[in-house]
């Protein structure tokens, strides 16, 4: 019993660790926020890929990018951008929202 | 006003959940009143130096930085929980019958009691750190009754708290400690799961599967009992693999140690017993 935990950390350790050598091959797609909306409004990407996405906040506050439909959480300083990999999503329409500004900050992941 | 009580109110709500859980897990314990209101200050205080270090942090680990902090916050916490469960494991029984016998506050280990104010700094912290944030841009766009609705988001979040306690009190103190015990685990699990969603996002570790199931027509991420479940059992409505992992890693490492922990307690209260407890009326 004494070795199933360290076993089991051990097993972690390497997965996280071996894991550093994913990624790579994404493509890269922009999102501006602007008037806490998000330009564009549809975001058009490809089924069953990863993608590498830029979020550039052009406003004085900070924004949340953040998403209920697939994983995302993310904040974007003000006068700033932030990267973050999204998918590979399912082909279909995914709803996203700016945490700090949901009234006007919302936008859509068209997946095709 | 109520747009900003209800953001502040969900991260509010996620912190208020996880001191509830602590609370009740260290009832009974002389002075928890302070390791709990100590870990809320530092938790505010910590939130303010995150929010401020912010700009330094997004562009920290070639922009991964928020991740692999918030990873780490989380991390840290499970570590934290893991060191009380296991040592309530050993003392967890001496503590309830010290508690049905006397009916007042009893002793804990000073070092257990550390490990769970670290665990209530770091979920203020975390959560604060958005509050601060939001409340910062809010500010900057002139947004009106600014304080009224902090103050009806942080009262909301924290009765809400206050309920999930008052209820975990109702357990029978037979039961409780191994019903608090197992929350924690449950919680702290929860907690790493999160963490490989952040590392998952910043692709430092893969997935495993992007994607095991889609549970979200029967009980939504962004919902508020998805939320709920979210902290307190570590729910996703779309779980990768990796979250999976590090879930199940979590639940094996606090059981296996807490049942070594059990055995070595019971091995040394058995040493102890035997010299003088001999030819003594059993208790």
């Amino acid at each position: 019993m004494k070795y199933t935990g360290s076993i089991a950390f051990g097993v972690l350790l390497s997965i996280a660790t071996s894991g550093l050598a994913v990624a790579a091959e994404s493509q890269d797609y922009t999102l501006v926020l602007q008037d806490h909306r998000y330009q564009p409004t549809e975001l058009h990407i490809p089924a069953d890929t990863r993608v590498k996405l830029e979020v550039i906040n052009k406003d004085p506050s900070p924004e949340e990018f953040e998403s209920n439909d697939f994983p995302a959480e993310k904040i974007v300083m003000p006068k700033s951008s932030a990267t973050l990999f999204v998918g590979p999503l399912k082909a279909g329409r995914y709803h996203f929202f700016g945490d700090f500004h949901q009234p006007t900050a919302q936008g859509t992941l068209i997946v095709e | 006003m109520w747009a900003i009580a209800l953001l502040v109110f969900r991260e509010v709500l996620e912190a208020a959940l996880i001191v509830s859980v602590v609370a009740a897990a260290t009832r009974g314990v002389r002075q928890r009143g302070l390791f709990i209101g100590g870990g809320i200050a530092l938790g505010v205080v910590g939130a303010a130096l995150v929010a401020w270090s912010a700009d330094w942090l997004a562009a920290a680990v070639s922009g991964a930085g928020q991740e692999v902090f918030n990873a780490g916050v989380l991390l840290a916490a499970v570590l934290m929980i893991g060191w009380h469960v296991v040592w309530m494991s050993s003392h967890g029984r001496e503590l309830s019958r010290q508690m049905q016998a006397m009916g007042s506050a009893v002793k804990a280990g000073a070092s257990s009691m550390v490990m769970l104010l670290a665990v209530v700094a770091l979920a203020v912290l975390r959560e604060g750190s958005e509050i601060v944030l939001f409340l910062f841009g809010m500010r900057a766009g002139g947004a009106d009754h600014l304080w009224a609705g902090l103050s009806v988001g942080v009262v909301a979040g924290a009765a809400l708290g206050y309920a999930l306690y008052a209820g975990l009190l109702r357990i029978p103190l037979r039961h409780f400690f191994s019903a608090t015990n197992a929350m924690l685990v449950l919680l702290a699990a929860g907690l790493a799961s999160t963490a490989a969603r952040y590392l998952i996002q910043a692709n430092i570790v893969p997935a495993l599967g992007y994607r095991l199931w889609d549970s979200s027509w029967l009980l939504a991420n962004g919902s508020l009992p998805g939320q709920a479940a979210h902290v307190l059992v570590g729910y996703d409505a779309q779980p990768a693999g990796m979250q999976m992992l590090f879930f199940a890693a979590t639940l094996l490492l606090l059981w296996s140690g807490a049942r070594w922990a059990r055995g070595h307690a019971g091995a040394a209260v058995a040493k102890r017993a035997l010299p003088d407890g001999l030819g003594q009326p059993a208790q």
